[in-house]
């Protein structure tokens, strides 16, 4: 697959790692060239020093031959300029970063005109996960499938839990709801458990269930919370403002504190139900003043990672029951999580995943089964994969313990028209099923590769 | 939201009203009166709380600026509960309301009474109502920050509550310091009173009364007729120089003690203070002249500074004066005295800011563009300072016509109303018609004696941290 992409920022960066590996063939552009010899160093690619939005550069670059072109440079009228220009040129696909609210908002007036395939806005994906980690307290990450109905869950295990020193078969029977435990992170090393494997505290379990049920299963472990209904969020960015809007929809209290003037007023202006507090984040004393002992959740979403880890540990210190940091690089993320906060999250990545996905579904179109969704995990050390069955095969209408699946792969949830399957042994695949599988490293991108050689059958 | 703190200091508070209560029972002991003992109930009420709630600091010390207004409007509300329970208990007010209003009148340093034969009452009682007026002046946690060491870091937001103006100043570093050498200064003052006053050949007992009455510009006396019972101009005069002494800024008398003479006699207040002084008076004295004669200058100042530093002492029935000169008076009962003196009223700063104000935006419709700040003293006012005082003035508006209404039940003719309620807003004491120099309050009915309660300590403690008390909002938890 031939891929262009415009601009070698934060996203840029990342998807061009990701997408070297896959073997796409990648084209990069940007005006900076020592930021481009760094990248031609690293990655196997070709570099095009020059403005993304110009014809002749994209001329050079091949642009008509591509299957996509990733608009992701600094600026919101580049990246749709250059998507359009790209598709004058030929382009089969475009995509484009568009982070301005107000240009976000009227994407769908703009959409068909300027030929985008599709609209990422990092500052909202990133708002909508941390949304998501608030409203399922219980839980450091929330990743959603089949629109909404089935979620991936990651939650530390506490020490005293009731589940702890007994296997999974053991834990399903006791169990009233049906969750399926899919992958376990022990000390950095990754498992993707058998009914055999035995739970220890400490343990970050990854489990999919559909969201209704996730309550009940935390109530039956005992790791049930307090719902989330007061939020303190430090600085007043995109981000903020996204994630102010749906936890304002939503009914909690949110109180922000941004130093800026200017931006300050604007917050205040667009959200009147939210408490604005002009002032510094990193102010201990002012954290105190304005009630961080009474909020049920922190959100420090400042410029810098450096002191969104910072205020963490402070709020850390007081016992605020949930944290959540956005750090944008990587080695950094890791530390937060060996230092006990909550859930780390970052634009970059969120946007990245959203691409990438994008990106496979494309690949896989003309396959007998879609990628529908795909998310990356542990630092990108599991995926979880969101397929659409389209027509009869080999592995429809056979027993899953009949199908020969490759280790560390595990088929996850089904779901079928109205119903959410947790599948075992007796459960079988239909063509129009949402099935989610998830499996330790990346490479899977057809359906098929879930199984062993061709023989798809066992013995 | 501190609550813990918020009781302990309330709990303390307690404490120290205790020790004020068994002050008039030691006067009633040199006097004789048996009614002295009244005051040990209350007090040993008062002991309790403090043993209940004021003995154990909280963990958590840290308060900020709302629970210093709480604590304040709290401590003025429970002082005047407790404070009230002698006059009820010995029989001498028989009604709780009655009493609790009298208090009010007294820890607020209005001045206005319920009483219809104030000679009648007993030394103790009578020493107990000035008293009030005395510790209300310079403000009850300014006391009892001399006494006890409260917490450090408190202290601001405390005197921020309670000390009247639209700035807030400290003398000396140290919190405590600065109250000591404020009531140091205040003691000092009405000291010199009291020996003045026995040089004019008043008794000990009515000398210290009516310093406590002047140095709180309070106003309560010991006789029916007030000042006027006297009869005498050296007295007159002397408490009309006292009382244009206690309704200046504190901070003056400081920097005069330190020698600094220069910022005094530049200083706007004080001269637009005695600019008002001296023209009321003149005016006045020309329009009364018909009446008094040769009495009227000094009729005249005595009753402006009386007026003016919402003291509320009477020398004569200005109710009987011609319309200008009752107009007047009545405008300065609003006007009020410098800020952080003892007096009341919107106070001559927030004043000079309304107006300069004025001023300020009639020159920016003429130059949209031109910079001008508002300056008083050489000091520019700050945007927070002035949107304070715009927002003082305007809830000031909306107390005084929610009250008029409340008041207008009553069904009195218009002045009496409309002079209940803004002698009580100024903490002056006498109004006009039915409540002027020569009537009281007591003819008033429940309601208006709570709506004008409410208004006395809005007034004294500036609005602000009263309406704070009664929002729940500033009571819940912080976030």
């Amino acid at each position: 697959m031939k891929i262009v992409i415009i601009g070698d920022g934060k996203v840029g960066h990342r998807l061009t790692t990701q997408l070297s590996e896959e073997d796409c063939d990648l084209t990069l552009i940007d005006r900076n060239d020592i930021k481009l010899n760094d990248a031609l160093n690293k990655f196997d690619i070709i570099c095009i020093t020059g403005d993304g939005a110009d014809a002749e550069i994209q001329k050079q670059a091949k642009v008509g031959e591509a299957d996509l072109v990733i608009a992701c440079a600094s600026t919101d009228e580049l990246n749709m300029l250059s998507c359009l220009i790209a598709k004058k040129l030929g382009a089969k696909g475009t995509i484009a970063r568009v982070r301005n609210p107000v240009y976000f908002r009227q994407i769908n007036l703009l959409k068909d005109d300027l030929h985008l395939n599709m609209v990422v806005n990092p500052e909202l994906t990133a708002a909508q996960e941390i949304e998501k980690v608030i409203m399922i307290p219980e839980t450091t990450k929330v990743e959603t499938f089949m629109k909404g109905r089935v979620d991936l869950v990651e939650f530390p295990l506490k020490e005293d839990c009731k589940i702890t020193g007994l296997t999974l078969s053991k834990i399903y029977e006791t169990l009233k709801t049906k969750i399926l435990v899919c992958a376990v992170v022990r000390n950095d090393e990754v498992f993707i458990p058998d009914g055999n494997f035995v739970l220890k505290g400490g343990d970050k379990l990854h489990i999919t269930a559909p969201r209704k049920d996730l309550e009940k299963f935390f109530t039956a472990i005992g790791q049930r919370e307090q719902k989330i209904k007061n939020v303190l969020i430090c600085g007043g960015g995109h981000v903020t403002f996204y994630l102010t809007r749906a936890l304002i929809g939503s009914g909690r209290k949110v109180k922000i504190i941004e130093r800026d003037k200017d931006r300050s007023v604007l917050l205040a202006e667009a959200f009147p139900e939210a408490v604005v507090i002009r002032g510094d984040g990193t102010d201990h004393d002012l954290l105190i003043e304005e009630g961080i002992k009474d909020a049920d959740a922190l959100v420090a979403l400042t410029s810098l990672d450096e002191e969104n880890i910072i205020l963490s540990l402070f709020a850390k210190s007081l016992n605020v029951p949930k944290i959540i940091a956005k750090v944008n690089e990587e080695s950094r993320s890791k530390m937060v999580q060996n230092l006990g906060i909550d859930s780390a999250i970052s634009a970059k990545y969120a946007t990245a995943d959203l691409i990438i996905s994008y990106v496979r579904a494309r690949q896989n179109s003309l396959t007998s089964a879609n990628v529908e969704t795909l998310y990356q995990l542990v630092g990108g050390q599991i995926e979880a994969m969101e397929f659409i069955i389209q027509e009869e095969s080999e592995y429809t209408g056979v027993k899953l313990k009949d199908l020969k699946i490759k280790p560390n792969h595990l088929v996850a949830c089904i779901g079928r028209k109205h119903h959410i399957i947790i599948p075992d042994g007796n459960d079988h695949i239909e063509p129009g099923d949402s099935v989610i599988v998830v499996t330790k490293g990346n490479g899977m991108n057809d359906f098929s590769d879930l199984f062993v050689h061709k023989s798809i059958l066992s013995a | 939201m501190n609550r813990r703190m918020v009781i302990y200091i309330l709990g303390k508070m307690m404490g120290v009203e205790a020790l004020l209560l068994l002050l008039p029972a030691g006067i009633s002991l040199i006097y004789k009166e048996w009614d002295g003992s009244f005051f040990l109930i209350p007090a040993s009420i008062c002991l309790i709380l403090f043993a209940l709630f004021g003995r154990k600091a909280p963990a958590d010390k840290v308060i900020y600026g709302r629970e210093g207004m709480l604590i304040v409007a709290g401590a003025w509300i429970l002082w005047s509960l407790f404070g009230a329970l002698p006059f009820t208990m010995s029989g001498t007010i028989p009604s709780y309301i009655n009493a609790f209003f009298e208090t009010v009148s007294g820890f607020t340093t209005t001045g206005s009474t319920i009483l219809v034969d104030i000679e009648s009452l007993p030394k103790c009682m009578a020493f107990w109502r000035s008293f009030t007026h005395w510790i209300g002046g310079m403000g009850v946690l300014v006391f009892v920050m001399v006494l006890a060491n409260l917490d450090k870091k408190s202290s601001m937001h405390l005197l921020r509550a309670e000390v009247p103006g639209p700035e807030k100043d400290k003398l000396v570093p140290k919190m405590r310091q600065t109250a000591r050498i404020l009531y140091g200064i205040y003691l000092g003052l009405t000291a010199l009173e009291v020996i003045f006053l026995l040089i004019g050949g008043m008794n000990v007992f009515d000398a210290v009364l009516h310093s406590f009455s002047t140095a709180g510009t309070g106003g309560f006396s010991n006789y029916n007729a007030s000042i006027a019972h006297f009869n005498s101009s050296y007295i007159e005069w002397t408490i009309t120089i006292f009382m244009t002494l206690f309704g200046i800024n504190f901070n003056m008398y400081f920097l005069l003690l330190l020698r600094n003479f220069k910022p005094v006699w530049k200083n706007e207040e004080l001269r637009a203070y005695l600019g008002i002084i001296v023209a009321a008076v003149a005016i006045i004295s020309f329009n009364i002249y018909t009446i008094y004669g040769q009495d009227s200058l000094r009729t005249a100042a005595f009753q402006v500074t009386s007026v003016m530093t919402t003291t509320g002492f009477i020398s004569a029935d200005y109710t009987t004066w011609p319309m200008l000169s009752q107009c007047i008076l009545l405008f300065l009962m609003v006007v009020g005295a410098c800020a952080s003196s003892t007096g009341g009223g919107i106070k001559v700063t927030r004043f000079l800011v309304l107006l300069k104000s004025i001023r300020q935006y009639c020159r920016h419709l003429i130059h949209p563009k031109q910079v001008s700040l508002i300056q008083v003293s050489k000091r520019t006012m700050s945007s927070q300072v002035l949107y304070g005082v715009h927002a003082y003035f305007m809830s000031y508006v909306a107390i005084f016509i929610a009250s008029v209404i409340l008041v207008s039940v009553d069904n009195m003719d218009f002045a009496s109303t409309l002079g209940a309620v803004l002698t009580c807003m100024n903490n002056v004491g006498p109004g006009l018609g039915v409540v002027g120099p020569s009537g009281n309050f007591s003819s008033l009915s429940v309601l208006s004696k709570i709506v004008l309660s409410f208004d006395m300590l809005a007034g004294r403690l500036e609005i602000f941290p009263f309406l704070l008390f009664f929002n729940l909002n500033a009571w819940r938890k912080k976030f």
